[in-house]
């Protein structure tokens, strides 16, 4: 009995020395068209030259989970490998007419909602799955929606750390303060995905972000 | 461009916690989408776990795609601040919510083509009506 109880303490030291997470399941969260796709293109084309998905002013152009396996990103000397999950946005509510305004077919924007409420049900899903989350929230619109509470709510429950990135902070409507007054607990940080502003912050909270969930 | 339905009414169902306490979360999240395929707006004395919020969203969509004319819901819980509070009445409260679930807060829940939007501040809650 104290044999075994000595040995499984070891095991369980030498296990945790040498236990080195191969990589960091990294989730990109967050309701339509905040720029989660662009964010994560951006991450990829810095470091893989390539893009993960395609990004579109209409909502939900991503409809399926997309993802890019060992993604090594460098900073300060450190170097860390993640898996970026890009998902579809998450909404309460789909109306085929909504993209009817952005001149599609009445046939075409059924099609695209009934793809964008499968989405929805992947994402939630894939929660489970994620070592860290970053929120992508659109810095110009009102950060308060329920939406981002929710999935916020669900992270805290799951213990999954979570990095808040205000995006679009190159137009002029954006609002920083009014995102890091909605997240009080969280580390927010402003970029632009699209032209790739502010990067380096969002590195370094990238980094802080991956050392919670090792 | 399809017509949007008038309005002629609007019901205001109130739920106290004591109605769902005992439920499952899958009873809940029916109780409440019963409530909404009627046209009715919920104000849910209390808020869902976190994960029922999610499983509401999920089965939300699965709906939107396969009932004719359901577009969805539109969700928000308004909740004291707790900062506002002192420790003493923090400790209180949650102790309170612990115990008998967050019932200081109030969740509104309403069908997609009543409430066009709801916008949320830490201070009001604005609820934009569908229909012309």
């Amino acid at each position: 009995m104290v044999i075994r109880i000595i040995k499984n303490f070891f095991k369980r030291i030498f296990a945790d020395m040498f236990k080195k997470k191969k990589h960091v399941s990294l989730g990109f969260y967050g309701p339509p068209n905040a720029g989660k796709t662009s964010l994560a293109n951006r991450i990829c084309k810095d470091w893989t030259g390539e893009e993960i998905g395609k990004v579109s002013r209409v909502p939900h152009e991503t409809r399926n989970v997309q993802f890019k396996e060992e993604v090594e990103i460098k900073y300060k000397g450190k170097t860390l490998t993640f898996k970026l999950v890009d998902t579809p946005g998450i909404a309460t509510k789909i109306d085929y007419e909504d993209f009817m305004k952005f001149k599609m077919k009445k046939k075409q924007s059924q099609k695209r909602a009934k793809e964008a409420t499968q989405g929805i049900i992947e994402s939630i899903k894939w929660l489970d799955d994620m070592d860290a989350v970053v929120i992508v929230v659109d810095s110009t619109e009102n950060p308060y929606s329920q939406v981002n509470v929710t999935i916020i709510g669900n992270l805290v429950a799951r213990k999954i750390p979570v990095l808040i990135v205000a995006n679009k902070i190159d137009l002029k409507k954006s609002n920083i303060k009014k995102c890091e007054s909605a997240f009080p607990d969280y580390d927010v940080v402003g970029i632009s995905a699209k032209y790739g502003k502010n990067m380096e912050e969002f590195y370094e909270s990238l980094f802080n972000l991956a050392k919670q969930a090792s | 461009m399809a017509k949007r339905t008038k309005i002629r009414g609007l019901t205001l169902q109130f739920l106290p916690y004591a109605e769902i306490e005992n439920l499952d979360s899958t009873e809940r999240i029916k109780k409440l989408l019963e409530i909404i395929l009627k046209n009715k707006v919920i104000i849910l004395q209390g808020r869902l776990k976190a994960d029922e919020e999610t499983r509401l969203i999920e089965d939300t969509m699965v709906l939107v795609g396969n009932i004719k004319g359901f577009k969805g819901i539109e969700l928000a819980v308004i909740s004291p601040n707790p900062e506002e509070r002192s420790i003493f009445s923090r400790m209180k409260h949650g102790l309170a919510n612990a115990l008998v679930g967050q019932t200081d807060a109030l969740t509104i829940i309403g069908p997609a083509a009543v409430i066009k939007e709801m916008k949320k501040d830490p201070k009001k809650l604005e609820i934009m009506m569908s229909g012309k």
